[in-house]
């Protein structure tokens, strides 16, 4: 052991820190990145007819859907804002919410192939899917965007208020709130895989429990109010809609509630992701 | 001596990985080894069960070691062969190199931008294109994209997919998806270059122009590469030395040519004189109305025999079923890089009336050149109108050393190498004998 005055360029150890991000390695790899988000969007539509439109037919169709049941079915009131407003702009965060989370459940186990045979900062992965799953998002709010126009238009009194300005802040809470749930589960799915079955359901009850097709309002019951404000997307989902139609209130406490509780999530998410990024390869 | 460049430095380091199935039963594990070694600061309870890793035996342990203390280190520009059978532990050494994995003990440590080629073609997208998916790849690799951009041409060119690079990957054949990543390959310019069995995909032509800038790569350039190959004559032709591994632990090392030697070689251990037939040496099960029991090498000392010398064997046999008034014997040499060299088939002799007997087999005029021989035996009988129905085959039973080679006596004009092949004798050159 006489070479220890050799610098060398990478060590490989047992164990690392948990709470270690080499950005420096990350933006080495900025390149990847790219790529990733680029494949994601581009693949999408390769070999269909409708192409790039099918960003739109989905939360289109579910929006129809969701006026339709929620709304002129059961009667749910969505209060000032117009019904197609308000399913839209709820409709399209929780795609965005669901794309970041499914983007950290998959992270191991969708890219297996590729994570086992070559190395790179594992963390790009991740990151390039909320990237592409916001690129997504931004084209989807086309349609919001011409459904609001077409509001305002009619004289309905919908307008940006002052603290849209926040609104990069609640995209980005979304995707890491997301992403972190996401990293948190996929570490148990890997190993315990019948979790995956668990998860898709327990996601489509998350969004009831979550103000998308109802509005906070709704819920006359002390008790039940607490429940609904317990859950970190209600601060998210409700400013979100008072930001950009200037109905409803803004709910600051909620917003702090979600901002602390995603920190935590992904403060977790990522020691959980470190410590998979190790060894899953040895489990998957 | 002592100044040289270290490029890759391997430091006691295992791997351990559990058997069976993860997963179920795990959770009670986890909290032991959690409990063991955070709460009473003990050592790793599952670290000491670790075994030899020997995938044919069967082992009391759910815990094995894929690598146990492993230590070599590779100087800059040299060109290393990993070989060793399946199982021994090549691809989790690659693996912990490349940072797929982590080692369970131990350190890696290397010097200088690492590439590894565990699989070429890492990353396509079957429905982007050609072009889209070489900066795909590319930038898995580590590749920049004005790196990438730069190389493009040269890249189609190697691949040999001009036609086709507009084309999404999905409608190649497999063979030129495989040209397109090596070629992707091939142009990064790593310092430390891990290759794993690529070689072994593509037609002819792209293996040579592959090795050909393999060997550019390394010699050329004064790249550090680490190649593993089941593929020996590629291991000779291609590295500078080599390590064989066996079990998980390294078992040699020296220059490429002696580790092909070596390894090839170890298919023939130990004179074996005399075997009770047991399960293991049946490969396949079949309706044993005539059974081999033992077999064992009559010749005085079969570690040291000469060329000129009868080989003489005995087999013991057990009859079930008399399907034939007669049986025919026949018996394999395998030499020591397994290459079969002579097979020998007796003419039929009557079944003896009792049901229990022994054979002796007279091998004569062998003119075997020196070296280690495996044998094979079967017994069976060939009818005009049933073909040949054989009773019993048995694998890997005895072998013998050929010491003295009796040049003088030698009837053929060229010196008969082994390796060159089959030899096919029946009748005279073999005398079956029952003898009680």
């Amino acid at each position: 052991m006489k070479e220890n005055s050799q610098d060398w360029d990478l060590v490989i150890k047992p164990t690392r820190s948990l709470w270690y991000i080499d950005f420096k390695e990350i933006w080495r790899y900025r390149d990847l990145f790219v790529q990733y988000v680029k494949r994601d969007i581009i693949t999408v539509y390769k070999q269909t007819i409708l192409g790039p439109l099918w960003f739109f037919i989905s939360p289109i169709f579910t929006t129809i859907m969701y006026m339709f049941v929620f709304n002129t079915l059961a009667g749910i009131s969505t209060g000032d804002i117009p019904a197609p407003v308000f399913y839209m702009s709820g409709n399209i965060l929780w795609i965005y919410f669901g794309a970041c989370f499914g983007t950290g459940q998959g992270a191991f186990t969708g890219n297996a192939g590729v994570f086992s045979k070559v190395y790179f900062p594992r963390l790009v992965a991740p990151l390039a899917g909320i990237t592409s799953a916001f690129i997504k998002t931004l084209i989807q709010s086309l349609t919001l965007i011409v459904i609001y126009m077409y509001y305002v238009t009619h004289g309905v009194p919908l307008h940006l208020t002052i603290e849209a300005l926040l609104l990069p802040a609640i995209i980005l809470l979304t995707a890491l709130f997301g992403l972190g749930c996401g990293l948190i589960i996929s570490a148990l799915t890997v190993k315990y895989r019948d979790l995956n079955n668990l998860v898709a359901f327990g996601l489509q009850l998350w969004m009831y429990a979550t103000p998308v097709i109802y509005p906070v309002s709704i819920a006359t019951k002390p008790e039940l109010a607490i429940f609904l404000k317990l859950n970190p997307l209600q601060g998210i989902f409700t400013d979100f809609r008072y930001m950009i139609t200037g109905m409803g209130e803004m709910d600051w406490t909620g917003l702090l509630y979600s901002t602390i509780v995603t920190l935590s999530v992904l403060f977790l998410g990522i020691i959980v992701f470190n410590r998979q990024e190790r060894t899953f390869m040895d489990t998957i | 001596m002592a100044n040289k460049n270290i490029a890759i430095s391997f430091e006691d380091v295992s791997k351990m990985y559990r058997l069976g199935l993860v997963g179920t039963g795990t959770l009670g594990q986890d909290l032991n080894r959690w409990w063991k070694m955070n709460v009473l600061h003990q050592e790793d309870p599952y670290l000491k069960v670790g075994q030899t890793n020997d995938r044919s035996t069967k082992g009391d342990s759910d815990f094995v070691y894929a690598l146990q203390n492993i230590n070599f280190q590779v100087e800059q520009g040299d060109v290393v062969g990993i070989i060793g059978k399946n199982g021994a532990g090549k691809s989790t050494l690659l693996k912990l190199l490349s940072r797929i994995t982590a080692p369970t003990t131990g350190q890696i440590r290397t010097k200088g931008r690492l590439a590894s080629l565990l699989e070429v073609g890492t990353g396509f997208h079957p429905e982007l294109t050609g072009r889209e998916n070489i900066y795909m790849n590319g930038s898995i690799m580590g590749m920049r994209k004005a790196e990438i951009t730069r190389k493009l041409d040269e890249i189609i060119d190697f691949a040999g997919v001009a036609r086709y690079i507009d084309t999404p990957c999905k409608r190649y054949s497999s063979g030129m998806q495989v040209r397109l990543g090596f070629a992707v390959a091939a142009f990064l310019e790593p310092e430390i270059l891990v290759v794993d069995e690529v070689l072994a995909v593509g037609d002819a032509e792209f293996q040579k122009k592959a090795i050909g800038k393999m060997q550019d790569v390394s010699t050329g350039e004064g790249r550090t590469v680490l190649f593993v190959s089941h593929n020996m004559n590629s291991v000779r032709l291609l590295c500078k030395n080599g390590i064989v591994l066996k079990n998980g632990m390294v078992e040699y090392t020296g220059t490429a040519n002696q580790c092909v030697d070596y390894y090839v070689g170890s298919n023939i251990v130990e004179i074996i004189p005399h075997v009770v037939i047991e399960k293991k040496h049946r490969w396949y099960e079949k309706k044993h109305d005539v059974e081999f029991l033992e077999a064992r090498i009559v010749n005085d000392n079969p570690a040291a025999m000469a060329s000129d010398e009868p080989l003489i064997i005995e087999l013991t046999l057990k009859v079930h079923f008399r399907n034939h008034e007669e049986m025919q014997y026949s018996a394999v040499l395998v030499n020591d890089a397994d290459i079969c060299v002579a097979n020998y088939t007796s003419d039929p002799i009557a079944l003896p009336q009792q049901d229990l007997y022994k054979v002796r087999l007279e091998i004569k005029n062998h003119a075997l050149p020196a070296g280690k021989y495996m044998m094979h035996f079967s017994v069976g009988r060939y009818d005009f109108y049933a073909g040949s129905t054989t009773y019993d085959d048995i694998r890997n039973v005895l072998s013998f050393e050929i010491k003295y080679q009796d040049l003088a006596q030698k009837k053929e004009f060229l010196s008969w190498n082994s390796r060159w092949g089959l030899t096919y004798h029946t009748g005279t050159d073999i005398e079956a004998r029952v003898v009680v």
